[in-house]
């Protein structure tokens, strides 16, 4: 889904006076849209649960200048997250890695999955196999 | 005198909760009829002073009595009439007062309609008059919502500009009305361990429903609430405060499920039960999650540690105590119900497994950040890659075996017939995704797995309804069939805008126009407007559609003096099947501003799909009050 760049961007354009037809944004089109996909996978340290491609925050509208400045130096998606993390930590990632604090995190699903799975199963089976006429129901 | 009245009303309240717990659990022995008597004269009783306390805060805040600390510090004497009303449980002490003022209407109304068994009635009012009890000692210990200010304030605080909405003025008291019509069904099935009364399913059924409908409105209107507020168009977040209460509808869900089964053949009893447990604690937790403060949010405008303290208590406390019941009473009432593979209780089976498992997914989801930072200091964020990662695969299934349930009997069904009635159903679908597939841009299966399957369900709904005999038709019967097709409805939205959504941001000098999405968007001019409370920054953007004039839209940022914020408010053009949507962003300089844009397909029926859903619950609703003496049992007969 496509989200939007602020508002923001309009104060730091005009303070760094770059003239581009929205201003804030990278001229060339191929770094511009890596930006925006690095920003929505990049949280807003201020905010509750937005990332910072939707925050209206001064914070999230340096964060946006500065993956900008860091695309525009070479860098790859990689490098940058990396110099985030160093700085904000993994909290600053909206997709949480997958490392001995989360593993709890993304197996747990797994394991929910195959429990209930496996649950349906037997309870089919241990119905198909009841006596008849427990059935009636209601006392 | 108005605040020294409503906190009389309330601790009279209390002792009237104390009493309609006691005489109710006493009532649930069998000769014990005066208690029974008692218990149900002490729920209305508790209502009239409930609302009476409430009243008072309401015309405290109606007539700007800034000696309240309460009314103080949340309203404001410029304030519109409807705000001052809504602004009552916009705040932590008011909706405490509301979250009680609704249970004691379902309590009153347990009492009334007398569903249950009289043991069983008795013992449900014991269960809620002990949670009113509770709720209302959390009320006067930690956040007494008629504490006075001497000297009084000349002029009030007011209160958070995003709050000031119609939408989210109504938005808490349907959440509450689903979280705590939830708590009904748990004093059932509390009441059912009590007693040793099996069939309480269907004493509950009614409030079960109330609530199920309650919280699809409210998240409903809270959805829609962020797509016109907010101003980013998105209408779901995975932000806690939605978890919180997308987890209790999940099981509420379950539970309108499983308890089918329960009332017609007994199968999955202890189940049930354990969902009536399970949704009443996932609603406390949910109530913590938001009104302790431990998620930093627009909703947690409440943060003190007592409270989160004492409502921690109370989830364990109760958690503990109705786990304990369980265990002791259910193995006692479950009958070990026997059906084929083939029938509707295994398809029954798999929505509850899917649907517990979702909500658990969610859940864990939730909690896991705060669980590592209170255990491990560590910080981590569990953004919406993660929810969509399971939630999506998870409601795939589900959704792909929906239309087999309605059409295959009770404990053994003839898979068969069912095949062959949902053919043109399964055939539609599969052409719907394939022309997805072949005629849209961008390619995606994603859309078109969500296309296929809202098809899917849609035409088996129609199917459904199509089938039954016009002339003798039930309400309660059509039910099912209308909320799947709302179900249907909302992925259609949901599948439109995720897939096809355009966006446009552009500077725009006055007489200057962006084009998206085929509409011409000129920007006018700016004018500055006064509100009652607010002033606003008024944009006229004329909007063209093959070069004539369609529309003038009015986008605004408004800015609220008493409370020092700046909102947005959007203008939205809709044709029910695409969304224009406009938001003013900042201005540059005088005649320079910055407009956003959206053109949002389909999105409208997000929000149609949650009204049919709730449809769907009110015609079950209105077919279980209105057959109440008549039991239905007849064979073949799909209830609901």
């Amino acid at each position: 889904m496509r989200r939007v760049l602020a508002v923001v961007y309009l104060l730091l354009a005009s303070a760094s006076a770059v003239a581009a037809p929205v201003l804030g944004t990278l001229p060339d089109a191929a770094q511009e849209a890596r930006a925006r996909a690095l920003q929505r996978e990049l949280r807003c340290m201020v905010c509750q649960g937005e990332s910072i491609d939707e925050s209206n925050a001064p914070l999230a509208a340096d964060l946006r200048a500065l993956i900008r400045e860091h695309i525009k130096a070479g860098e790859s998606d990689a490098q940058i997250k990396q110099y985030l993390v160093a700085r904000y930590g993994d909290v600053i990632l909206m997709d949480p890695p997958f490392d001995a604090s989360t593993y709890a995190l993304w197996l747990t699903p797994l394991f929910v999955l195959i429990l209930a799975g496996g649950i349906a199963i037997w309870v089919v089976f241990r119905a198909a196999r009841a006596p008849q006429g427990g059935a009636e129901g209601s006392s | 005198m108005t605040g020294e009245i409503g906190l009389f009303a309330l601790c009279l309240a209390l002792a009237l909760a104390l009493m309609q717990s006691a005489t109710g659990f006493a009532g649930a022995q069998p000769t014990a009829v005066a208690a029974r008597n008692v218990a149900s004269a002490s729920a209305l009783g508790l209502f009239v002073f409930i609302a009476l306390s409430f009243g008072a805060l309401t015309y405290a805040s109606v007539t700007d009595d800034f000696s309240i600390l309460n009314v103080a510090e949340n309203s404001n004497t410029l304030k519109p009439l409807i705000y001052k009303i809504s602004g009552v449980w916009g705040n932590h002490e008011g909706s405490m007062l509301l979250w009680v003022l609704v249970l004691a209407i379902y309590s009153a109304a347990v009492a009334l309609a007398r569903r249950g068994s009289e043991r069983l009635t008795s013992a449900a009012l014991g269960v809620q008059g002990l949670i009113a009890a509770a709720f209302i000692v959390f009320i006067l210990f930690t956040s007494n919502p008629f504490l006075r200010l001497d000297p009084a304030r000349l002029e009030g605080a007011g209160l958070n500009p995003l709050l000031q909405d119609p939408g989210l003025a109504m938005h808490p008291p349907m959440l509450y009305t689903g979280y705590v019509g939830l708590s009904a069904a748990f004093a059932f099935a509390a009441g059912a361990l009590i007693t040793k009364e099996r069939d309480w399913a269907r004493a509950a059924r009614p409030f079960m429903l109330a609530a199920w409908i309650a919280l699809t409105l409210g998240i409903a209107l809270g959805s829609w609430w962020a797509y016109y507020d907010l101003g980013w168009g998105g209408f779901w977040f995975w932000d806690p405060v939605e978890n919180a209460s997308l987890i209790p509808w999940l099981i509420a869900t379950a539970l309108l499920h499983s308890t089918l089964a329960t009332e017609r053949t007994g199968a999955f009893r202890s189940w049930s039960l354990l969902l009536a447990i399970a949704g009443f604690s996932l609603s406390l937790i949910g109530t913590f999650l938001v009104r302790s403060g431990v998620l930093s949010s627009v909703h947690s405008f409440a943060s003190d540690p007592a409270r989160g303290t004492y409502i921690l208590w109370l989830i364990g406390v109760s958690i503990a105590g109705a786990l304990t019941l369980f265990a002791w009473r259910a193995p006692s009432l479950e009958e070990g119900a026997s059906f084929q593979p083939v029938s509707r209780e295994t398809t029954l089976l798999f929505n509850n497994v899917l649907l517990a498992a979702a909500a658990a997914i969610v859940f864990l989801g939730t909690i896991y950040p705060l669980a590592l930072d209170a255990l491990t200091g560590e910080k981590v964020t569990v953004g919406p890659p993660f929810f969509a990662l399971f939630f999506a695969p998870i409601f795939g299934l589900m959704l792909l075996l929906l239309p087999l349930g309605p059409r295959l009997g009770w404990q053994k069904g003839d898979l068969e017939s069912a095949v062959r009635a949902l053919a043109p159903a399964f055939l539609i679908a599969v052409l719907a995704a394939a022309s997805i597939l072949a005629f849209t841009t961008p390619f995606s299966l994603r859309g078109a797995a969500m296309f296929g399957l809202a098809a899917w369900l849609l035409i088996s709904s129609g199917i459904d309804l199509y089938r039954r005999n016009w002339r003798t038709v039930q309400p309660g019967q059509i039910a099912s069939a209308v909320a799947h097709a709302g179900l249907a409805i909302t992925l259609v939205g949901i599948a439109g805008t995720t897939l096809w959504r355009s966006e446009g941001l552009e500077v725009l000098r006055y007489g200057e126009s962006m084009t998206l999405g085929g509409y011409t968007l000129r920007l006018d001019g700016v004018s500055e407007v006064l509100g009652p409370n607010y002033r606003a920054d008024r944009a006229d953007v004329t909007v063209l559609l093959d070069g004539k004039i369609v529309a003038v839209m009015h986008p605004e940022r408004r800015f609220f003096p008493a409370e020092r914020q700046e909102t947005i408010q959007t203008a939205i053009r809709t044709t029910i099947f695409t969304d224009l949507y406009l938001a003013l962003g900042d201005k540059r300089d005088d005649t320079h501003w910055t407009l956003r844009a959206y053109v949002n397909p389909l999105a409208p029926f997000i929000w149609l799909g949650g009204a049919v859903m709730a449809l769907g619950g009110a015609a079950a609703l209105y077919g279980r009050v209105r057959r109440r003496s008549a039991i239905p049992e007849g064979a073949g007969v799909p209830a609901e």
